[in-house]
């Protein structure tokens, strides 16, 4: 099992943590009712070290699965190893990009490097799908490097914008986002389901 | 009894027969009341933004500017943590400590000088906003907090005037408690510094742990300390860091706005926006990570043990794991930074993750004991403080897996800052896990604060209840869903990009408002205006304490105790 872009995760995350929220509630109800009952019996006992050992695989295990099952982990752990197939600097100050291009076109499961450098606050940098979810996004604080290493594997256009709040001045007097650059990355040359063709 | 009579007389309420410990409790309850009421307000205004600009929507376009907006996000945090929930557990715990402990509070002086303090500056960190709209968000991340290009330089000043004052009530509070702790009066007359140390840090759990496990006798049978008060003796120790920090940090953002002011211009490259940034979530990160979960364990505790009027299951594997979470609260600041890129990887994997991962350990483990000291006392009464427990431990139970699940570097990519983080972990953690632990303490303790008070109405308790349970789980999941839907938690929407998410959560974060409408007039109608106004009457009966015959001064100047 590999998510192969964040929507794919984020669907898959949606539905575990609802089942978890709606097991967990009903089982405070349940515990609660019987509370009240003096003929209530434990359905079944969990012993104390099981329960703590449940406790361990779930924290541990949580990071297991995502190390493996989500693609960016490992490449951003790894990423100062890895030649990516394009660089692309960026620069930000004043609440105003300093972009390579108006666009930047990338090909399917080409790997790509954001190099983000702010020059006065700390800012976001964040690519959004039409539909508004997000693709990916990282911190850009002045005077250290900011960069993330990214995998396309579906074709898409992305509007950019910064994640992280850096003022009122982001906006208009309206709250438009001043920031957001709109259809900032292409990708194409993927299968309608993702990754190459 | 007429509403008019109900409404200026109360029940039964004479705040005449209170003495000075239950005023100065009661004092911080009903401001940390008040500051919840402008807080949920705030909060409100802000949802009905995030909906957006569509027919219907109440709110007056001058909150759609974003000075306006992101000066009320500034102050909500504040407001909230400081002036209301800081305000309700120091209150609480200022009669607790005194209480459970069977000695007098240290100082009363010092207890009413928390209050006032905190109160006066969260209303100037307020005007700040209100008035200067100084709006850097309570991260100030650098350099934003001294960003005099978009921000008044006086409005900071007054601002970190008045978190500095917060800061220096948290003092207060925490010299109080440790004072009355540590003085050997009462019950403790024969105890060592030594004892109480070792007990306060849950030292003696773990050795009676390790003396069972070792076939040897307990270490002691008696703790020096009751449970409920390690708790607090080691949640505060994280209140004093976090009050460091964020004073320290007021300094640094203070002594720039100052030199702005006189004409200097400093450079704010000076100062590492990282490092700063590791230090600030060091702190900030032992409220929410550190004080909250500690305290709210031993709450637990506390609250199974008073319900129930059993001992608590495996009392000694819950102290020493208080002593654990000292530890670990410690070090699992880099989870608010896995997005930082120039953050070293290690320090994201070993704090970020398997550290904060160890929170799901201890966090269950409180829960757990709670769990099966009710289970063992059944069959128990639904009554109004069992609710609420319950309501508590459902918060905690949602919000903590939540957490955990956010900090991790795959999962973290795709929800940093997002609506998920403010709404799935860090709303339904306060306000349904710690309000409805508070709430709890709230029912347990009002006939002993408020020497049997009939409560008004037990319909409207329950109205309360139920609005505020389900009102601030929709509320925290509806923002959930729109932040997996990629809406970020600090970001002006105007248009309702994300509806019809914030709509529900409007809908749910309106029966919050109500529910807090509610509560209110239940407390009203149950102390009356006149009872309310005359808890902030000095006291007749100056007693310290609670529930004990011999009454002992601690603090050098009598005048303290009034």
């Amino acid at each position: 099992m590999t998510f192969t872009n964040s929507a794919q995760l984020l669907a898959f995350h949606w539905v575990a943590y609802s089942i978890y929220a709606a097991m967990i509630i009903s089982i405070v109800a349940w515990f609660g009712y019987n509370l009240t009952r003096k003929d209530a019996k434990s359905v079944f006992r969990i012993p104390f070290y099981w329960y703590m050992a449940f406790l361990v695989a779930g924290g541990v295990g949580h990071h297991i699965f995502t190390y493996n099952t989500i693609p960016w982990v490992s490449e951003d752990i790894d990423r100062h190893n890895i030649k990516p197939d394009a660089v692309y600097n960026i620069e930000v100050k004043n609440h105003k990009w300093k972009l390579p291009t108006k666009q930047i076109v990338i090909q399917c499961e080409e790997r790509v490097l954001f190099n983000v450098k702010s020059h006065d606050l700390t800012y976001g940098f964040g690519l959004f799908r039409q539909d508004g979810s997000m693709v990916m996004q990282m911190q850009v604080n002045p005077g250290t490097p900011n960069d993330i290493l990214w995998t396309f594997n579906h074709n898409g256009v992305f509007n950019m914008t910064s994640t992280e709040y850096s003022g009122p001045h982001q906006y208009s007097e309206d709250g438009e986002d001043l920031m957001e650059v709109k259809n900032f990355v292409k990708v194409t040359g993927c299968k309608e389901g993702g990754l190459k063709k | 009894m007429s509403f008019t009579k109900n409404l200026i007389e109360g029940t039964n309420f004479d705040h005449k027969s209170l003495n000075a410990l239950q005023k100065v409790t009661l004092r911080s309850v009903v401001m940390s009341f008040l500051f919840y009421g402008l807080v949920a307000l705030e909060g409100m205004i802000m949802r009905m933004v995030e909906v957006g600009r569509v027919p219907g929507n109440p709110v007056p376009e001058q909150f759609f500017h974003p000075d306006h907006f992101f000066s009320i996000m500034t102050v909500h945090p504040i407001v909230g943590i400081f002036g209301s929930t800081y305000q309700l557990v120091f209150g609480a715990f200022l009669f607790l400590v005194p209480y459970l402990t069977k000695k007098p509070l240290y100082s009363v002086k010092l207890a009413n000088w928390t209050w006032l303090l905190i109160t006066l500056g969260t209303a100037l960190a307020w005007m700040a906003a209100f008035v200067w709209q100084y709006a850097p968000l309570y991260t100030l991340y650098w350099p934003l907090p001294a960003d005099t290009s978009q921000f008044s330089a006086i409005g900071g000043v007054v601002f970190i005037i008045g978190v500095a004052l917060i800061m220096f009530g948290t003092f207060g509070f925490i010299y109080n408690i440790y004072a009355t702790i540590f003085a050997r009066v009462g019950v403790h007359k024969d105890k060592t510094m030594k004892e109480l140390l070792i007990s306060g840090f849950g030292i003696d759990g773990l050795l009676n742990l390790m003396n069972k496990l070792r076939g040897k006798p307990p270490y002691t049978k008696e703790p020096a300390l009751a449970l409920p008060v390690v708790a607090i003796f080691r949640g505060t120790v994280d209140t004093f860091l976090d009050a460091v920090v964020i004073l320290g940090a007021g300094i640094l953002v203070l002594v720039f706005l100052l030199a702005d002011l006189s004409g200097a211009s400093w450079d704010v490259s000076a100062i590492d926006a990282l490092l700063y940034k590791n230090f600030f979530w060091w702190g900030l990160d032992l409220v929410a990570d550190g004080l909250v979960l500690i305290y709210v364990a031993g709450s637990w505790y506390l609250l199974a043990t008073l319900i129930t009027g059993q001992k608590l299951f495996m009392e000694n594997v819950a102290r020493a794991a208080l002593m654990l979470e000292l530890l670990v609260s410690w070090m699992v600041w880099s989870h608010h930074l896995l997005g930082d890129q120039g953050q070293p990887e290690m320090m994201k994997l070993i704090s970020g993750e398997m550290v904060t991962a160890f929170e799901l350990l201890t966090q269950g483990l409180a829960l757990f004991i709670t769990l099966v000291t009710l289970w063992k006392a059944r069959p128990l009464k639904m009554t109004m403080e069992l609710k609420y427990l319950l309501g508590g431990l459902i918060g905690f139970g949602l919000a903590v897996p939540a957490a955990i699940i956010q900090a991790d570097m795959g999962m973290n990519r795709v929800l940093h800052n997002t609506q998920w983080i403010i709404g799935a972990h860090v709303h339904i953690a306060l306000i349904v896990g710690l309000y409805m632990t508070l709430y709890s303490a709230v029912y347990v303790l009002w006939p002993i604060v408020t020497n049997n008070t009939k409560l008004y109405s037990h319909k409207l308790s329950n109205t309360h209840y139920w609005l505020h349970l389900i009102g601030g789980i929709g509320m925290g999941a509806f923002m959930g869903m729109a932040g997996l839907d990629g809406m970020l938690r600090r970001h002006l929407y105007v248009d309702g990009q994300f509806n019809p998410d914030m709509i529900f959560a409007a809908i749910c974060g309106s029966m919050l408002l109500i529910a807090w409408f509610v509560f209110l007039y239940n407390i009203v109608m149950s102390v009356g205006i006149k009872g309310l106004i005359g808890i902030f009457l000095p006291a007749e009966d100056k007693t310290a304490s609670y529930g004990i015959e011999d009454e002992i001064e601690p603090a050098d100047d009598p005048a303290f105790a009034n």
